[in-house]
């Protein structure tokens, strides 16, 4: 096949840096939403929301659409065989980067979300019967708990949660007992907490579950952008993560399954490419992993997903882990400055690039409205996890995160801003 | 943005007016806005088509909680009939600011569990209005 890859930094502008210097300042060049002039310096602490895009992913989405945009995996001709091409080069790109056995056990979906309800429907329904349970968390985002409370209610499904301690952590001397009675079918958790931090111990999670004969999803919406992932190591059955945390663009994730659970499990959605053969009244699915892509996929966004994890890749995993826990620690050591303030989750040993903060008297939206004024974006509220909250017993909180492009100063910036709101609503 | 801290919205956040509780309210009602926690309740005495007292209570930003102060102070002794017409832009004019979709619920919120709790309408003003 003579195809034109659309994938990559390597024909783009801005090739992200160099594998050996980490900088912060020179990674921060490749994106421009930083260079765009505006009043105020972009003090963006909201990667945890969505992370911010390199050029490069914008060159590779564009190229797409300029140079090769066509349906995938129908046309013959040239630039529809160079689109399909570009799709599956971004698929191949995302199994490596998570060390997926095969491409195959790489579905691509809209997000964690969609990732999460299709194990929900296509693997839960055919293998979690009424009377058996699933173990979550109290830290799950609402989507890995929204999809298990429909389908619990569907069925008598029980759920149970794993205690969370003091500082934030998972309880997991509480897993075995969790499933003691042999009616626990999954164990479904957050690898690292969007709201606490927390890395949660994965592998040993997964190990546990696994000797007691349950099935093993992971959340990694947020380890995915920010850490080593390794779905082996991981000792997981199904691993959900987003795009657009990565540096990719919104509306495309990916589910990784191990390729014998994904081959026995019934189809998601119903629809054109998902099958292989069709009559008027029955249908013959496709073969992994398109079984599970039905529709018209977001090829163009696929293709900036590849061109965000070359631009990780380059950068190195472990060096963007090491930066967002180095500042994750330096605002750990700042913010206790701020009178009146209490950080949620674990020490900074035990954290990825969030940390999320009380400010005592001042309501997280008021917190946020005054750190705005001076450009510093910081989310508030409950981050899509009210149960969490509820646990924490703080109605909601303020959240600063990281990525690749953050910077100790804009932490400094953070906390000047934070003594200003203290000034405005004095305690 | 520095405009949402006005000098009169953190003076209403800092010493509410009409804040507490009836001795015997008529009505009570309670709200919230779940995307960001703010909760309100309202409790009412109303006597002869006259709101003869409002008092309320909750907790969340400054905003919401400045909002009810200024709305509570703003019907308290006024005929239900006129309390009816209050709409969105009345809240906004109490408040003297613009606000932005999001910040505009927190600042509704008081007016929505107000006509909720007399009249049972459940939406929200700028709904109403035709707006969003």
């Amino acid at each position: 096949m003579n195809a034109t890859r659309a994938t990559g930094g390597g024909t783009g502008t801005a090739p992200p840096p160099a594998r050996t210097a980490f900088d912060p300042r020179v990674v921060r060049a490749a994106f421009p939403i930083f260079s765009t002039p505006r009043p105020l310096p972009l003090v963006y602490l909201d990667s945890a929301a969505t992370a911010q895009k390199p050029q490069s992913v914008l060159d590779a989405m564009d190229r797409y659409y300029r140079t090769c945009n066509a349906n995938i995996h129908r046309g013959v001709y040239a630039i529809a065989e160079q689109a399909t091409a570009a799709y599956e080069d971004a698929r191949r790109l995302v199994a490596t980067f998570v060390g997926a056995a095969s491409p195959r056990e790489i579905v691509f979906t809209r997000n964690s979300t969609e990732a999460i309800n299709l194990v929900a429907h296509a693997w839960a329904r055919a293998n979690v019967a009424a009377g058996d349970a699933i173990v979550l968390t109290p830290m799950e985002h609402h989507s890995n708990l929204v999809p298990w409370h429909i389908f619990a209610a569907e069925r008598a499904i029980e759920l149970r949660f794993i205690p969370l301690t003091g500082s934030g952590e998972l309880a997991i001397e509480a897993l075995p007992g969790l499933l003691a009675d042999g009616r626990a079918r999954l164990v479904s958790f957050v690898h690292v907490s969007n709201v606490l931090g927390t890395v949660n111990p994965a592998a040993e999670i997964g190990r546990i579950a696994h000797e007691r004969g349950a099935r093993v999803l992971v959340d990694a919406s947020q380890s995915a952008a920010h850490l080593p992932l390794d779905v082996r190591a991981l000792d997981a059955d199904f691993v959900a993560f987003t795009g657009h945390k990565m540096l990719g663009p919104t509306g495309i994730g990916a589910l990784w399954g191990r390729r014998e659970l994904l081959e026995a499990m019934p189809p998601f959605l119903g629809g054109g490419e998902m099958i292989r053969e069709v009559s008027l009244t029955a249908s013959k699915w496709n073969e992994l992993p398109w079984k599970f892509e039905a529709g018209t996929m977001p090829i163009a966004e696929a293709v900036g997903l590849g061109a965000a994890i070359e631009f990780l890749e380059r950068l190195g995993m472990d060096q963007v882990f090491a930066h967002d826990r180095a500042l994750a620690a330096y605002a750990l050591e700042r913010l206790p400055e701020v009178d009146g303030l209490r950080v949620l989750g674990p020490p900074a040993d035990r954290r990825g690039g969030v940390v999320a903060f009380t400010l005592d008297g001042v309501h997280p939206h008021d917190v946020a409205t005054v750190l705005d004024a001076d450009g510093v974006c910081v989310r508030a509220g409950h981050h899509c996890a009210m149960p969490l909250h509820e646990e924490l017993g703080v109605p909601a909180s303020a959240r600063a995160s990281f990525h690749c492009y953050s910077f100790r100063e804009e932490i400094d910036a953070l906390v000047a801003g934070l003594h200003r709101a203290r000034r405005l609503f004095p305690r | 943005m520095n405009d949402l801290f006005r000098e009169n919205i953190l003076e209403h956040h800092r010493h509410p007016r009409c804040h507490g509780t009836l001795a015997d309210p008529d009505v009570t009602f309670e709200d919230a806005n779940p995307l960001c926690g703010d909760r309100i309740r309202m409790e009412f005495r109303i006597r002869d088509g006259v709101l003869e007292a409002v008092r309320f209570s909750g907790q969340g930003c400054s905003i919401s909680q400045a909002a009810a102060s200024m709305l509570c102070e703003h019907v308290e002794g006024r005929p239900l009939e006129e309390i009816r017409t209050i709409g969105r832009d009345d809240v906004l004019d109490l408040l003297g600011i613009e606000l932005g979709p999001v910040r505009l619920k927190c600042a509704l919120l008081p007016l929505k569990t107000l006509k909720a709790g007399i009249w049972g309408l459940n939406q929200w003003p700028d709904e109403e209005e035709g707006a969003s």
